[in-house]
This record gives structure tokens, sequence and C-alpha cells, in this order.
């Protein structure tokens, strides 16, 4: 890199910036420190990215308790028979050999006053900034009949790895013409298109394994996420297979029975040989222990993502409320990066770009069925808002499908790499 | 890598060239016998099938890579996909150098450096199109419109610091190692070339909607800061 008018420019507001700011001052020879927490797409590509920009001069530590991250994008493909679940498992060694102190334990609370995060194995962890993004936990009660006790006989499957390899061994094991059922989970939710490719790659699994059998969704919402799109490719490629249950026929008038295995529709019970439960979703849990969530979810500032309750907390991806952003991998990533620019600004002066946020998701109907949805955001004072969006159409040749599958593909590999190295 | 780079370079190459365009109108017997350069790979004509390369019947309009059934190169079937679409303007741009426009397209032909022999080719091909009407102003034979960025763009200086920061929203699909497995190569690229496939992503002259999307917000010092910036990396 040259050394620029602007690189001068930035470096002198950088010395400015440091006399002047309190923060720096007050932590005095020692290094500021940034704790993380979710080692997922949002809190890795934070830790990561300040790590590295930062150059060593904030100590990063991301607290994760999985030592192998199973990503939730893609994990449909598994289900489809595309990807072997070993090709959607991340860990940690770059971003530690980068600078980042990765400590696998549970985040269990946070003292906003004496700003420490304590961890289940003992011991807190002080911050100077705290940047939480744990993903999605589920709304007790969401689902009439199922809790956590039940994600054995009704898996999930949201959060990916063995609930995602369980469920795709109970369809498996499905007798010859049986009944495969879904409860879809009410707006906001982690992953828009995510049920109905997952839909999709039941379909798929069963069509070559159990031609005869039968999928139920039970869906509380009127329309889903590129809703023309799946439906025109179940009719397709699985003609007669999916009975889509929307609102007005009683979708999310549901019940469950996981000892049964009954699913009780707007009164009709239906007995099911697989059952898929996707409750509806709130933010991780230590976000509301941290005390920055109002409802489920934690309301940030979309120029920086610090949260509305605590400005030198952060919340990314799936937890927050943001505005028009859709919760999903993509839009974790790019939220991370706005964060991890601000939050080194913060800290050490380092120049501060404006808010860009983009996403596309990209879902698998059928092999060499792709179609994808995106769009472009910026930040305004009250939210996240959309600039530009685009969505694949119906009735597109096969050799555009097979250019977006193989687009989502390298997109898995660049978005990974970006994330763990 | 070096093949991401060279896929790239086509349009740069495409668009640079734009004031060499052939585009008068040609003359179709003086195409039949240039077209013999051709005939050992293509058929044209009422009997014409696939030989070594696909037949040319209708190919004014046609998508890249569109003959069910013809083994097209990777590297065609993406321009394919990525939707070129065989008009005056890109077939013209191919047969001036076949690898410019399609880098690793098995086109074993030099081009034709003569823009009258190109519009005379392509004045016979059209023969064998449908409703080949209109000369000049339809296609096939319309004038192409001027792709040329402006030379202030090309000439703005772009801090890379900043390229650096916007660039975080290029990686997560493009990889900084330079894969281009599904998705094209980003890094190596010369600055004035970077600028100028971007600059025709924000102006819809690229097809593709994630890109046109992304540069279409991007402003012109934007633009330069990326290019700036993913020159750096290797």
């Amino acid at each position: 890199m040259t050394f620029n008018r602007r690189a001068f420019i930035g470096s002198a507001t950088a010395a400015t910036a440091a006399l002047s700011s309190p923060m720096v001052m007050a932590a005095g020879a020692g290094k500021p420190n940034v704790v993380v927490v979710g080692g997922g797409a949002g809190g890795a590509t934070a830790a990561r990215y300040i790590a590295k920009d930062s150059k060593g001069a904030i100590n990063v530590t991301l607290i994760e308790p999985t030592r192998v991250y199973y990503t939730c994008f893609f994990s449909n493909l598994y289900i489809g028979g595309y990807r072997e679940m070993a090709s959607l498992g991340h860990s940690y060694g770059t971003l530690a050999t980068e600078g980042v102190n990765v400590v696998h334990d549970w985040a269990i609370g946070v003292d906003r006053d004496a700003k420490t995060v304590s961890l289940a194995g003992g011991g807190t962890v002080p911050y100077d900034k705290l940047i939480l993004s744990p993903g999605i936990d589920f709304v007790d009660g969401a689902v009439e009949g199922w809790d956590l006790s039940a994600q054995n006989a009704m898996p999930h499957a949201y959060k990916a790895g063995s609930q995602t390899e369980l469920l795709k061994a109970q369809i498996e094991a499905m007798p010859a013409g049986g009944t495969f059922a879904m409860v879809a989970p009410p707006n906001p939710y982690r992953c828009p298109p995510g049920p109905y490719e997952r839909v999709s790659m039941v379909a798929h699994l069963l069509k070559e394994k159990n031609p005869t059998a039968k999928i139920i969704v039970a869906d509380p919402k009127a329309k889903f996420s590129k809703m023309a799109l799946f439906q025109e490719g179940w009719a397709n490629h699985y003609e007669g297979m999916v009975d889509w249950i929307g609102e007005e026929f009683g979708g999310g008038n549901v019940s469950v029975d996981p000892d049964a295995m009954t699913v009780t529709i707007d009164g009709e019970v239906t007995k099911v040989d697989a059952c898929n439960v996707i409750p509806a979703m709130k933010a991780g849990r230590i976000a509301e222990l941290a005390g920055v969530t109002d409802g489920n979810w934690a309301p940030v500032n979309g120029a920086d993502m610090s949260t509305k309750a605590d400005a030198d907390i952060y919340v990314l991806g799936d937890s927050c409320q943001q505005g028009d952003m859709p919760k999903s991998g993509f839009s974790a990533n790019s939220q991370a990066k706005v964060c991890a620019n601000a939050v080194r600004g913060a800290l050490t002066g380092s120049k501060v770009f404006p808010a860009k946020f983009s996403n596309t998701c990209w879902s698998l109907i059928d092999t060499d069925d792709g179609v994808k949805v995106g769009a472009t955001y910026e930040a305004t004072p009250e939210k996240i808002a959309k600039v530009d969006g685009f969505i694949s159409q119906t009735g597109e040749t096969s050799v555009v499908r097979k250019a977006t599958y193989e687009e989502s593909v390298g997109w898995y590999a660049g978005i990974t790499a970006d994330i763990f190295g | 890598m070096i093949r991401g780079l060279h896929r790239l370079l086509v349009f740069a190459t495409m668009f640079v060239a734009g004031a060499a365009l052939s585009d008068v109108p040609g003359d179709p017997d003086r195409g039949a016998t240039i077209f013999s350069k051709c005939k050992g790979c293509h058929q044209v004509g009422p009997d014409a099938v696939n030989r070594i390369g696909p037949h040319l019947n209708g190919i004014f309009g046609r998508p890249a890579a569109s003959i069910a059934g013809f083994a097209y190169s990777k590297p065609m079937k993406r321009a394919g996909s990525d939707g070129v679409v065989w008009t005056h303007e890109t077939l013209d741009g191919f047969l001036e150098n076949p690898k410019a426009l399609v880098s690793g397209t098995r086109m074993s032909f030099r081009g034709l450096s003569d823009p009258q022999d190109r519009a005379d080719i392509m004045a016979y091909l059209r023969v064998y199109s449908d409703d080949p009407s209109n000369i000049p102003e339809a296609e096939p034979t319309a004038r192409a419109t001027d792709h040329n960025v402006d030379p202030a763009i090309l000439a703005i200086q772009g801090d890379p610091e900043y390229g650096e920061y916007l660039s975080s929203e290029c990686k997560t699909c493009h990889q900084r190692d330079g894969g281009d497995d599904g998705i094209p190569s980003i890094t190596l690229w010369p600055e004035e070339d970077f600028v100028v496939a971007m600059q025709a992503y924000k102006r819809k002259l690229r097809p593709h909607p994630v890109m046109q999307m992304m540069a279409g917000r991007l402003s012109d010092e934007e633009i330069a800061a990326l290019a700036a910036y993913f020159k750096t990396l290797e």
C-alpha cells in the first residue's frame, strides 16, 4: 500500500482521536478488550476482522462452546444428499493463528456495570466492547405439545449438526408411502427460505427412496420467501407430493403429540412417520441475559450495530432487530464487517467508513435447480433500510438455474473462507 | 486464477475496442467467401448440423452455448449463463478475437482484424438468422452503443484503505485467494480493467443481477478504491 494523502489524513485523525478518547485513555497502557460471544457467521467474522485489521492493537476474545461449528446454511443440502455433514463443519484454528483468543465455553451472564462476561466454566472476561452473536433460541410453548425435551422425537434441525443428522435418519427410516410433516415458524425467523428449501430437499430424498411418501407443511403464514419459485419447483419436480397448508386453511392452528407421533392441524389429527417442528424464534439467550432485548429480539442502531440499550454492547445476525435485512448467515457476515469497522474505530481511532450491507439467499429446489433472492441495504436513523434488490424469476431456463446453483456452491466456499479462514 | 482474469478481460477489451467496431453493413456475398475459413468446423444453411463447432443457423439473438446437446467449453457455458447473447456487437467482438471475449473457448481461431471482413461475414450469417430485417437500425446489424468509460473516471485515484473496507462485502462470495469455482476470481486485475468491468455492471451492460446490484450503489470513487485495493492482493 502506498502512503498517499488520504492515508496520511487517516493517521492524523487516529492520533487526534486517541488523544480525545476517554476510553483509550482509561485503558492506559493495556490494550482495549473486545469480547465476542458466538462463533457463527456474525461473531467469527467480527472477531476475525477486528483481530486482523487492528494488527494486535486490540485483544479479541471469542467465546464459542463448540469446537467445530456446523453452518445452518447448506445443512438442507445435507438432507437432500448433496453435501456431507463434514463439509459443513468449520473449526477455529485460523482465527487462533490470526490472534483471536478462542475460548470454548458458554457465556452465561453479562455484568454491564463491571463490564465483564461470566463463563459456565467459571471466571469472567472483561470487555470494553462486547459483541453478541448468539444466533437463535426457541420461544417456549410456541407449538402446543412441543418443547426441547421432544426434540429427539420431533427434531427442529434449525441449529445444524446432530439435529440435522437425526432428522435425515428419521426421514430415511419412514415406511413406504409414509408421511413427513413440517411445522413451519411464524415471522421473523432465521433463514426465511430455509423451511421451504428443506421441504424441497426432503422431497428430493423421498422421491429417490420412498416415492409414494407424502409431505405436509403446516404454516402459520399466508405467504413465504420465494413462494412462487418453490411452488413452481414443487409442481415441476415433486408433483402431488407436497401439501402446503397456509394460514387461511388453518396452518397456524397446530399442536403435536411427540409420544403418539401425531400432528393436529385445524382440528384434524394426522399420524406422521417423521416430523420437523420449527418453533417460533427469539434472540439467543445471552442477549436477554445481557438485558439488551426488547421482546424477542435486541434492537440495534444500523450505523454500527450497537444496541439501543447499551452503547458498548453490539448484537449481530439472527438475534438483532435491525429493520429490513432477513435473518441469514450472509446478513450476519455483512453486519459483522460494519460492526468490526466501527468497533475498531471507537477503540483505536482508525477510520470509520459508512455502513453498507447486503444479502443474498440461494436455495436449491432439486438437482441443478437453484434460485436466489438478494438486496442491498443502508443505515438510516430509524433502521437498516433496503436500497435495491432482485429475485430469480419463474420459468427460468435450466442453464440459468444450474449456474445459480453452481454460484451458491462458490458462495459457500467464499463465505466460509471469509468467516473461518 | 489466470483463467478468471482472462474471462474478465473480455468485456474490458470489448468496451475499449468499441471505437473499432465494424458498424458498416456488410456484403453477404463477400462474407460467403470469407466463411470458407470457418467451414472446417461450422456449418450454416438448410442442412447445417453441429460438427466440431455448433451450427450457425439463427445465431443472431441466440444466447451463447444454447444449442442442446452440443459439448460447449466451460467458459462458453458460463458466458451463456451470464447472459451473453449473440448480437452484432458481441459477435463482432468474438470474431475479432474469440479468446478475448470468451477466454478458454475451444474455438481455435485467431480472429479477423479487419472490421469489413467481420461485417461481411456477419451479413452472410444474417441470411440464416430469423427475421433478418431492418438494416441497419435493428439487430443483427444495429450500431453498438459506446461502452468506453469516461477517461476522467479511469483517472480517479482510489483510496486502497477504503477499498479494503468495501472489499469485505465482495469477499462474502469472491475468495481472497483467487479461487474461481462457481464464482469468478476477483484478484490481480489491472486497475483499469476492474473499473471498466464494474462500471459496465453499474450501467447494467454486463449481465448478472447480483453484480449489477452491488456495483449499482458504488460511486465512481468507491469503484476506484476497490480497484486500487484488489490490485494489491496476490
